[in-house]
């Protein structure tokens, strides 16, 4: 019990420490003239503070057997956590850097960017559970993006993609995009799940297919090929809508995307951990074998886990589209790789059955962070690449040690 | 090895235990599921480090780091379950790590010679360039002993060597083994038999709970041999005076199951298979390793197709569409792999326990945790699963214990008919008559049971009536009181060139 007791003492201490330091420096910082110094430091300082004294509220008393199991010696904590830490670092470094770094806005414009990197990952993960890949995952964003975009455009815009379209309602298009991608998505499901292909090839044809179809569409006359533009304010007022805009001087607003992010989360985590479906996801990925006897039907399941991954990817298309303003056939291309290398980042296992959906966020920040951090203190573009295959790399190699016990 | 001790996350698995393997000799280990006997060899083979003990090799200290470290010291390891690369020959197989060759070029025909002079050595009549995923378990073996005797091992670990062999295969197994042993190879011999350990071992050491026992020499100076009842009292630290509990209650006359002239869609697996099956009535299924006895219960649950016959399950037609659909109509099957087709390993006791009833816990999909936890538990409880937590991940339970698990799962879907496998299969004493227990108090509560397995005792010792099978064929049926191996052994060889009349 000491062990526990102890680490919830930890947390509330430090919780209790950071929220004082933020709310003296709040309060000190102007007459002390460090307004241009630490900008919105204590603010952060204040969420950490109290993130943290919760944490140590909420902790589980654990039975003694389990705290012994789980009594963990420092140089796990490190290894368990090193990109968590890694991205520390980082962000310290930034900060000293570039002061300006420290700003509610910027962690606002990180949220936003990575809500629907966030969503098509949530989406991938469930194929990534079952020891399988979905490449048409981008594709399936650009072509939700497309037909919900030509759908929405204003009555006086001069180059419309259906000219006699009245003016829908807008939930119309969002139900048409993500259907489409639906079927696609059971199209994938349907080649995995009755021919036993490996989702990579099953995937990988379907991608191609997908990307000729929505060409094909995209290339419709009048339209032939033209970017979509002229995006009614209603659409997207979807992706662009900021909440409590100008509560106080300066407060840019919270993007719409980022509650919307929220939910889906809660909705995935939800699905994953209490449902059925969710707990035959994580047994076909841990030995599909044995899910066979035990009378899970696997068709059914794998059916559904493509469909499911579908329809997210078709969401995050439309608030693409709304986000721009607009669409071409080329939206989405190779976001699926990203969203890979963030779900593994975020501890998914490739060989299925390994996941959860915190660590998924934290593999999306991750990325988010890094990418915006290294641009804010302008690392050239080709450096963030080669530091974006490193981050990849060690975290997996990281990863892996975990599971190897020796 | 001397004092061993390695540690794992909240369980002493080894606490300082002795190993002592003369040359040219065959030491059999012996000791309960979760005594720690493959732990102490995953230590010699190098695959788990030790956290303290040294180990000796020929007068000499070996540090042991890895797999390949100890096949260059000359310790070979066969183990219980193999895993060939199924799509490459066997030879390659043999040879895999260490192809014959110049370069980095193989030298096929070197290859083949070489394995072929080892077949013929071991008496195998195998060709080198057969695909080793159409090879049988005993001649998989078989592959790997060639493999160890092809690096000139000194020692060669056998984890359960018999535990999928039929008798003439483990007769054939034994010959080699005495020969190998003359030549000064020495064995290290894991299994749970007695009857086979005292066979062909030399000295027992035995283990209980990651400590050591003792070792004994199987036959003492004035000759006398050590009785099974003693190593069974060393094993369990108790007396056991019945290897079965006894049976209460006689089958009643209702008949649940009648299965009428069913065949495989394939002509060499189960054909006209027909009997009937009675409410609380334990039906034993015998016969040798491809009597296809698995198959057909595979078929029986839906896992695989059936060409032509009848099925009736209480009366009305029952046609085995998939595994989920023979779960509704009351059938459980508890199968033969438990490793494969049975655990989920990285998942937790818990959703061990309760994954093939999760439609009960359900409302819409939306899981009733609680209540899943609280059956669990009492399932779990019940069978005297031996675990700190349900959240402890499967694969760290001993054999014995996984079963017990996978048998829990079985009992939450209140089936009516269970169908066991080989259900107590690389299983320690213990937990094999705890298991017995379980399938009595099931029969008692008006279940009943088709068990298929390959111990004589077991299956005369458990069974109402008998069934034996040879080649897909059922060859006879046994009623309890004229049961003896000579029987079943006469109907499980039986082959069709025979021209003997069924008996």
């Amino acid at each position: 019990m000491a062990n526990t007791s102890k680490s919830k003492r930890l947390f509330t201490t430090a919780g209790i420490v950071f929220l004082a330091l933020g709310i003296i420096l709040y309060f000190a910082k102007a007459p002390l003239g460090l307004n241009r110094k630490i900008y919105d430091l204590p603010v952060f300082l204040i969420i950490i503070g109290v993130c943290f004294a919760l944490k140590g509220f909420m902790a589980k008393e654990k039975t003694e057997e389990e705290a012994a199991l789980s009594g963990k010696t420092f140089s796990e904590f490190l290894t368990n956590n090193a990109i968590l830490l890694a991205m520390l670092v980082l962000v310290v470094v930034i900060c000293i850097l570039q002061p300006r770094f420290m700003q509610i806005r910027v962690a606002l414009d990180i949220l936003t960017q990575s809500s629907t990197k966030l969503i098509m990952a949530l989406g991938i993960c469930f194929t990534l559970l079952i020891a399988g890949t979905d490449l048409s995952a981008g594709r399936m964003v650009g072509l939700a993006a497309v037909v919900s975009a030509s759908m929405m455009q204003t009555a006086t815009y001069a180059n419309r993609f259906f000219p006699e379209l009245p003016q829908v309602q807008v939930w119309m298009p969002i139900i048409i995009a993500i259907l489409a991608c639906m079927v696609f998505g059971a199209l994938n499901g349907f080649l995995v799940a009755k021919y036993d292909m490996h989702p990579f090839i099953a995937t990988l044809a379907v991608q191609v297919i997908i990307y000729g179809a929505c060409s094909l569409y995209f290339d419709m006359p009048p339209n032939n090929s033209q970017p979509i533009g002229g995006i009614r304010p209603d659409f997207a007022a979807l992706g662009q809508m900021r909440l409590f805009n100008g509560l106080y001087k300066g407060f840019p607003g919270i993007s719409i995307l980022i509650p919307i992010a929220l939910v889906i989360c809660v909705i995935i985590w939800f699905i994953l951990n209490k449902t059925v479906f969710g707990k035959n996801v994580y047994a076909i990925g841990g030995n599909r074998e044995a899910a066979v006897v035990a009378g899970i039907n696997v068709f059914r399941n794998i059916m559904g886990i493509f469909i499911l991954a579908s329809c997210l990817y078709g969401i995050a298309g439309v608030l693409e589209a709304a986000r721009t303003a607009g669409a071409t056939n080329n939206y989405g291309n190779g976001y699926e790789l990203d969203a890979i290398a963030a779900c593994v980042v975020g501890g998914v296992s490739l060989n299925g059955g390994i996941g959860k959906v915190g660590g998924i966020i934290m593999g999306v920040l991750i990325f988010t962070i890094i990418q915006y951090g290294l641009q804010f203190i302008n690392v050239s573009p080709m450096w963030q690449q080669v530091i974006k295959g490193v981050i990849i790399a060690v975290a997996v190699a990281i990863d892996l040690t975990k599971y190897r016990r020796k | 090895m001397k004092n061993i001790t390695k540690t794992f996350p909240g369980v002493k698995a080894l606490d300082n235990v002795n190993l002592n393997v003369r040359k040219g000799t065959v030491h059999a280990l012996m000791g309960e599921n979760g005594a720690g006997k493959s732990t102490l060899m995953k230590c010699l083979f190098g695959i788990y480090e030790p956290d303290g003990g040294e180990i000796y090799l020929e007068g000499q200290k070996a540090s042991i780091h890895s797999a390949r470290q100890a096949m260059d010291k000359g310790i070979a390891m066969v183990h219980q379950e193999l895993h060939p690369i199924r799509f490459r020959s066997v030879m390659e197989n043999v040879y895999l790590g260490r192809f014959p060759g110049h370069l980095g070029v193989v030298d096929h025909k070197a290859m083949y010679e070489k394995t072929k002079a080892l077949f013929n050595d071991l008496e195998l009549d195998v060709d080198p360039l057969a695909l080793a995923g159409e090879q049988s378990a005993a001649i998989l073996q078989m592959m790997e002993i060639a493999r160890a005797v092809d690096m000139k091992a000194k020692i060669i670990i056998l984890d359960e060597p018999t535990s999928s062999l039929s008798d003439r295969e483990v007769e054939h197994l034994f010959k080699i083994i005495n020969r190998l042993r003359a030549q000064g190879v020495a064995f290290i011999y894991i299994s749970h038999k007695m009857k086979e350990i005292l066979e062909i071992s030399d000295e027992i050491t035995v283990m209980r709970d990651g400590t050591y026992v003792g070792t004994w020499p199987v036959t003492d100076e004035k000759g006398e041999k050590l009785t099974i009842d003693f190593i069974i009292k060393q094993m369990v630290g108790r007396e056991m005076t019945n290897q079965f509990p006894p049976r209460e209650g006689k089958p009643t006359d209702e008949v649940i199951l009648k299965v009428e002239k069913v065949c495989s869609p394939l002509k060499k697996s189960f054909q006209n298979v027909s009997f009937e099956l009675h409410r609380q009535e334990i039906l034993g299924i015998g016969g040798l390793v491809g009597a296809q006895r698995t198959e057909f219960v595979e078929a029986l649950f839906g896992l695989r197709g059936i060409a032509s016959g009848d099925i009736l399950l209480n009366g009305a037609s029952y046609a085995a569409k998939s595994p989920g659909f023979a779960k509704s109509r009351g059938l459980a099957l508890l199968t033969e792999e438990r490793r494969a087709t049975g655990i989920f390993g990285i998942l937790p006791i818990l959703e061990n326990t309760v994954i093939a009833n999760q439609r009960n816990y359900a409302s819409f999909g939306i899981l009733n945790d609680r209540k899943r936890a609280v059956d669990a538990d009492e399932e779990c409880k019940k069978l005297n699963v031996k675990t700190p937590s349900l959240n402890t991940l499967i694969q760290n339970l001993s054999g014995g214990n996984q079963q017990k698990v996978l048998i829990a799962r079985w009992l939450l879907t209140n089936s009516d008919i269970l169908i066991l496998d080989e259900p107590t299969r690389g299983i320690d004493v213990g937990a094999k008559y705890e298991i017995y227990n379980i399938m009595l108090e099931q029969i008692a509560q008006g279940k009943s049971i088709i068990m298929i397995s390959s111990e004589m005792p077991e299956l005369m010792g458990m069974s109402d009536r008998i069934m034996v099978m040879c080649e897909g064929r059922v060859t006879g049926f046994l009623n309890k009181g004229e049961y003896s191996q000579e029987k079943i052994m006469a109907l499980a060889t039986q082959f069709a060139d025979h021209t003997k009349p069924a008996a």
